[in-house]
């Protein structure tokens, strides 16, 4: 298919990228091939007249233009500085300091600026790297455990996002909005816990077993809005919601029934899964990083070749830029949306059995799956729907959220600030314009900017 | 329904040959009566189930045999399936099937009284009549938020996010200045704020309004959340401890038996919710401004020809759909709870899937908040008589029957036709 829009490089004006953008908007069946290729459209050179630019000159061009990165960053610039409004303003003692900002503005600064850096420096201590942890292995005051404990907590957290982060965009390149990625984890996760400690398997083979039945619940879940959609051309996105709820109900009616609650407690706490059935830890058992993570890296691969060099994914990525035209080609629409939603299914389900039979939890509680599916909706809007972009995303949000923890407990910010940089982040990089507009970029040279490629109910 | 549905598939042959939509919601309904005559019937036991028209076990009552009950009306809903299998005219259809599944759920709750432990064979209508409208309010402000965005075009699922910004925002501010009326237009202004963001990102930056939508609800949930920890949880006494509302008690209408206590001494939120319904139905159907949110719903492009300014419109509706929704959310802080994180918890979802199953009508919306209200309040019920039903299950009607509903079981739904999509002047 050819670029939707001729103009894109053209004056960098804000109209034309209004135009553009409503182009892109409007032409809801080209959008996903714009993001399906837009490495080739930027690799290609094209028949170009005049001579080529450096290669620095290049950079320095697209370092200010509205391109994939640049917005990203500058999303993620935004992001913390709301971030750091917000905690300024919800801090008495900082905030009585600028009631005489006039009189002594040094005041109100440092003390802002001591509040929001010691946080934002917890952040990354929490979830990268702490220079005191390394200082203290080079005098032996701690072991290596320490140094890599953050990355062990970021990986150990991106886990479960990369599989529920492919899921939404697996579904969203076949044209589908898949909110349902929390409740295919949550019966994934139940089906999961479920094989982990009612089956009596070897090693090994236990494993292998309860991450399967995670996945076959996912799919199952799945297969229902996929299979209303297609038979009953009911909207994914309203059923998709309401099998989350139904999802919930049912774990929180089956953690408390005979067989599965553990027989010695009496709250809402089910059997811990057998250790035969659980991940192994990568480095030791004092980091909880698991193999998870390999295996998120191991379905990313997948979900790529998936999409790009198999049948199935170009009958997948046709249905998602135009329906009608794929079935006039005679690919079957309704099998791909039912098998499209199988697949997002069983993602979201290997995402679930992460979460218990990894090292985050090992029992079902009613809140074991945390927010994996509704921040797998951020990952894959944040990763463009290309699933290593999708990787990449939920590592950052893994390590915001490790980061997180650790900001509250040394500096006092509650944990509720990640889910508002979240946020932030993905309503900045799904409004590129305001980005744009905020920062003055130059326009950019392909236009592939939007990310969403839902339509209405 | 879908801008998406697969025409290559015949979408459920709705009034083709023998088996037309009212035969076969009949065929469900002769199933279910058959049911509960059967096994509700047999589960019932012969105590007296006692419908009680007051608070508690006191005073008159409607009574009846449990199994009696039971079987009696299993047996009129079989008769309005049968009813509807035999065929009726098309207008009786409506109040056919109301009959037969009102009957079911009386077979259902005769079974569930007389089984109840000794003593508690009874059932107090006020309380269940007003527990239902308290439990639907906060349906029924978002569902009127959804109907007022969704109407003119807009999609919101960020009603759940605009309820928790009301009710935050209500709470914070009826605290600071220690009087109601601020509060409530706080809440107002609250749940509008957020409304502004989905207008401008769907409308001016065309981002697609049901990510908008989620996102946002996100960035609720953080924001007050962050905010309920540095602010409400230091100072609970500064920040978490709004006035409420004092019940009014409506002369004349609240010695209506059952109706008056259950509904007309309640708080200033029933009432304007109720009036809501009626002024959003009236407005939308009857007035220059809901034919104009009509048509831009439906057809953009048409309006916009005819000189009504479609963007306009849409901005207007967004924001009066935040408004509404921050109301709803003051119900909570400004009348029953204080500020909790989190306190809406998927109450936002419900009004959507209300706002759906009402098929994007003020009064269809009614009907289905207070359809789930009920659930609700029966889940309580049933939990505090020992009931076999778990109440997951009963939490879980809302959100199957909108399945049913979407999926064209229960009669099809329709959204209008240009929600959800961005216009562009051309």
């Amino acid at each position: 298919m050819t670029n939707p829009n001729p103009q894109s490089g053209s004056p960098d004006k804000e109209p034309a990228s209004e135009a553009q953008a409503a182009q892109n908007a409007l032409g809801n069946t080209e959008r996903a091939e714009v993001a399906t290729e837009p490495d080739r459209s930027v690799a290609k050179p094209g028949p170009e007249p005049e001579p080529k630019p450096s290669l620095g000159r290049l950079f320095l061009d697209n370092l200010w233009a509205a391109n994939t990165f640049t917005v990203t960053l500058l999303s993620l610039v935004l992001a913390i500085v709301v971030g750091a409004v917000l905690m300024i303003i919800s801090d008495p003692d900082v905030l009585s300091t600028y009631s005489y900002i006039t009189s002594r503005p040094s005041d109100a600064i440092n003390s802002s600026w001591t509040l929001v850096s010691e946080a934002y420096a917890n952040l990354f201590k929490g979830s990268i790297f702490d220079p005191e942890a390394f200082s203290g292995w080079l005098n032996g005051a701690n072991g290596w455990q320490a140094v890599l404990a953050p990355i062990s907590e970021t990986l150990t957290y991106a886990a479960p996002l990369v599989f529920t982060g492919l899921s939404v965009a697996l579904a969203f390149r076949g044209g589908l909005f898949n909110i349902g990625a929390q409740g295919q984890a949550t019966i994934g996760v139940i089906m999961a816990a479920l094989a982990g400690f009612l089956l009596p398997l070897p090693p090994g083979l236990h494993l292998l077993v309860a991450v399967l039945a995670g996945a076959l619940g996912g799919a199952i879940w799945g297969f229902i809005p996929g299979i209303l959609k297609a038979r009953a051309g009911a909207h994914e996105v309203i059923n998709t919601i309401m099998l989350n709820y139904v999802a919930t109900y049912f774990l929180t009616w089956l953690i408390v029934q005979n067989g599965v609650q553990d027989p010695n407690r009496t709250d809402a706490i089910s059997k811990a899964v057998d250790s035969s059935a659980q991940l192994p830890r990568l480095l030791g058992d004092n980091l909880r990083v698991h193999a998870g993570i390999l295996l998120a890296v191991l379905a990313t691969w997948a979900v790529a070749w998936l999409l790009n060099r198999s049948t199935l994914g170009f009958e997948l990525r046709a249905v998602g830029a135009n329906p009608d035209a794929a079935r006039t080609a005679g690919i079957s629409v309704t099998r791909t949306y039912i098998l499209i939603m199988v697949f997002a299914g069983i993602l979201a389900g290997l995402g679930g059995s992460n979460m218990v039979l990894g090292s985050t939890a090992s029992a079902l509680t009613p809140l074991v799956v945390a927010q994996i599916g509704f921040d797998g909706i951020l990952v894959a809007l944040l990763g463009r729907v290309k699933p290593w972009g999708v990787l990449l995303a939920a590592l950052l949000f893994g390590a915001l959220q490790a980061g997180g923890n650790r900001m509250q407990s040394y500096s006092g910010i509650s944990l509720e600030l990640v889910t508002v940089l979240q946020a932030l982040i993905v309503i900045f990089i799904a409004a590129p314009a305001l980005v744009k507009a905020i920062f003055q970029l130059r326009a950019a040279r392909a236009a592939r900017l939007q990310t969403s490629l839902a339509k209405g109910w | 329904m879908s801008t998406m549905a697969v025409p290559d598939i015949a979408v459920a042959p709705v009034d083709e040959g023998f088996w037309t939509r009212s035969r076969k919601v009949g065929l469900t309904l002769l199933a279910l009566g058959l049911l509960s005559a059967v096994l509700f019937g047999a589960l019932a036991t012969d105590q007296q189930a006692r419908f009680t028209l007051s608070d508690d076990a006191a005073g008159t009552a409607l009574e009846i045999n449990g199994t009696i009950g039971a079987i009696l009306f299993g047996i009129i809903t079989i008769a309005a399936g049968a009813a509807l299998l035999a065929g009726v005219p098309k207008r009786w259809f409506l109040p056919v099937l109301g009959v037969g599944l009102v009957a079911f759920v009386l077979s259902f709750l005769c079974w569930q009284v007389s089984a109840a432990p000794t003593g508690q064979n009874f059932m107090p209508l006020v309380n269940i009549i007003r527990g239902t409208f308290i439990l639907a309010l906060p349906l029924i402000f978002g569902a009127l938020a959804g109907v007022l965005c969704e109407r003119s075009g807009v999609v919101n699922v960020a009603i759940e996010g605009q309820l928790l910004m009301g009710a935050f925002s209500g709470a914070l501010f009826g605290s600071i200045s220690g009087s109601v009326w601020v509060g409530l237009v706080a809440a107002a202004i609250g749940g509008a704020f957020i409304s502004l963001l989905l207008a401008v990102f769907a409308i001016r930056y065309l981002v697609d309004q049901v990510v908008m939508g989620i996102v946002l609800n996100l960035l609720a949930v953080g924001v007050t959340g962050f905010l309920y920890e540095r602010l409400m949880q230091t100072d609970a006494a500064k920040y978490n401890s709004a006035p409420r509302f004092s019940n009014w008690e409506i002369p004349l209408l609240k010695d209506i038996p059952v109706l008056g206590p259950a509904l007309f001494r309640g708080n200033i939120f029933l009432y304007l919710g109720l009036l809501l319904v009626l002024v959003i139905h009236i407005g939308l159907f009857r007035t220059r401004w809901g034919l104009r949110t009509r048509s831009v719903g439906e057809h953009p492009i048409a309006a916009d020809t005819l000189g009504v300014k479609v963007l306009r419109v849409r901005y207007r509706n967004v924001l009066l759909a935040g408004v509404v929704a921050g109301i709803g959310g003051a119900s909570y802080t400004l009348a029953l709870y204080s500020f909790t994180k989190n306190m809406i918890g998927g109450k936002g979802f419900i009004a959507l899937a209300a706002l759906i199953f009402g098929r994007w009508n003020p009064t269809g919306a009614l009907l289905a908040a207070l359809f789930f209200g009920f659930a609700d309040q029966l889940a309580t019920y049933l939990g505090a008589i020992n009931s076999v039903i778990p109440s997951q299950f009963l939490a879980m009607l809302p959100y199957l029957a909108t399945i049913l509903a979407v999926a064209g079981l229960v009669g099809r739904v329709r959204a209008p036709a240009a929600d959800g999509k961005p216009y562009i002047k051309g």
